[in-house]
């Protein structure tokens, strides 16, 4: 069923679906309709589940946290200063493996106070040790609640899920969305069963202490079973694809045979990125495009695989690293190129707060790459700043 | 038991009920308290004190530490109101 839904409710329409028990969020700003329209359908009988409104993020996550110990499907969501708030009990959901799902609907982070989109907030959990994934539309958001439940309650992951979708261009704008029916989703997503409870008849510990001698032994572990992810991740998505024909990967390129110029983005940009490159050929411009969804555990090799062979790589980073060497994107993608005869990868800090980015500034980043790439040692470009 | 990485299980839950009993918090001691009998007149006041809750009554009916678990705070020998109790450097 396609229907016209904003980004935020095509979320909850998911979350209602997968059937949660648990829902916990702080319901005031900077919260978005996501819990509203929860909170609605749980109160009006819509949803079978435990909506707990608590005090604070970092309460919001605690209470998914105890939820999923004991075993229930459990969803939350935030945004920039209320993740910030939620930082401490971000790592602990990760380092204690609760498949929690969390929609970050990304937001900047003060000050200068604002409440426009960018990836500050994304950026700041980047190590935090949940699986994370970008997406580009709210029909790609709400295909991610499903995704992401079966992934981070598969037996061979049992980590927390984190969807990153851009705050106001996918939350607040309403878009066509394809609706899945009931019974796809059951065959799709079993019912949680996770291997670890908190169960009085069968006592166990969670979140235990340790000494320096064994801490660096579960941290390898986390950080071994982060990367395991990668193909049960590859499995879901390919089942999801099978069932609707929408079909995900972990980075998509377009055009990247024969471009001289690439750009490589992160979330909704991408697709005013992609017009542009699809105007661009037209004028016979050699330019392509790959957008990276899978930001946690990073596709290396998909990377790399994807550009080889490319000239110039134009990163569109949304956030900043200050007194750093440019954006988190951009650094990432280096350090997978580093040591093979890949592109020169310029670095374009775009889009901060929300900033406009038109097919036109496109055109200007693919003519200045070349420029930039062969020029000093500062490969990055705060672009459209004003002087 | 320390264990290696691959042996560790999700979330590094642990199974063994009271594992923590195991735990050797003795080894972060640097003084131990030692009792001198002839003052102590078994109020019990460090047996109350003790936030470790290592101290036990003996066969006798004096109150001594377990040095498995003591961490050597010293509130057993601030506490006591005999002076009965001195904490004296480990090693």
């Amino acid at each position: 069923m396609r229907v016209a839904l904003e980004g935020s409710h095509a979320v909850s329409e998911a979350v209602r679906q997968a059937n949660v028990d648990v829902i916990a969020a702080y319901p005031i700003t900077p919260q978005t309709h996501i819990v509203e329209r929860l909170a609605e359908m749980v109160a009006e009988g819509e949803l079978d589940a435990e909506f707990i409104p608590v005090e604070s993020e970092h309460s919001a996550l605690s209470v998914c946290i105890g939820a999923s110990a004991v075993g229930a499907r459990t969803f939350t969501c935030t945004s920039g200063p209320g993740l910030a708030l939620m930082a401490e009990i971000v790592f602990i959901a990760s380092s204690m493996r609760l498949p929690i799902l969390m929609v970050l609907a990304n937001r900047s982070l003060s000050a200068p106070l604002s409440i426009w989109n960018d990836h500050s907030d994304a950026m700041m959990v980047r190590d935090s040790g949940w699986i994370q994934v970008f997406v580009n539309s709210a029909q790609e958001a709400y295909d991610h609640v499903f995704i992401g439940f079966r992934t981070a309650e598969d037996k061979r992951v049992l980590l927390p899920f984190m969807i990153h979708m851009d705050g106001f261009f996918l939350t607040h704008a309403v878009e066509p969305v394809e609706l899945v029916e009931q019974s796809v989703v059951d065959k799709y997503l079993p019912p949680p069963d996770f291997p670890y409870r908190l169960d009085p008849a069968s006592p166990l510990t969670m979140g235990a202490f340790v000494m320096p001698d064994q801490y660096a032994e579960v941290k390898k572990a986390q950080d071994e079973a982060l990367k395991a992810s990668y193909g049960p991740l590859l499995e879901a998505w390919k089942a999801w694809g099978e069932l609707t024909g929408r079909h995900y990967l972990p980075i998509e390129g377009f055009y990247l045979e024969d471009a001289e110029v690439v750009f490589l983005t992160v979330g909704s940009y991408g697709e005013v990125a992609h017009m542009a490159v699809e105007e661009l050929r037209q004028k016979g411009m050699p330019v392509g495009i790959a957008k990276l969804r899978l930001w946690r555990p990073f596709p290396f090799e998909d990377l790399r695989k994807a550009l080889k062979g490319v000239k110039y790589l134009a990163v569109i980073d949304r956030a900043v690293c200050p007194g750093g060497v440019g954006g988190p994107v951009a650094l990432e993608v280096r350090s997978a190129l580093y040591g093979m005869e890949g592109p020169k990868v310029v670095d374009f800090i775009v889009g901060i707060a929300g900033r406009d980015v038109t097919p036109e500034d496109y055109l200007k980043m693919a003519e200045m790459t070349p420029e930039v790439a062969g020029g000093g040692s500062e490969n990055y470009v705060f672009y459209g700043v004003k002087e | 038991m320390i264990l290696g990485w691959k042996d560790i299980k999700p979330g590094f839950v642990i199974l063994e009920v009271g594992s923590s009993r195991s735990l050797k918090t003795g080894d972060w001691r640097t003084e131990r308290p030692v009792l001198d009998r002839d003052k102590c007149n078994k109020c019990g006041l460090c047996y109350l004190f003790c936030p470790e809750g290592t101290i036990r009554e003996d066969e006798e009916g004096y109150f001594v530490s377990d040095l498995y678990y003591c961490k050597g705070c010293g509130i057993c020998a601030h506490e006591c109101p005999q002076k009965a109790i001195t904490m004296e450097p480990e090693g």
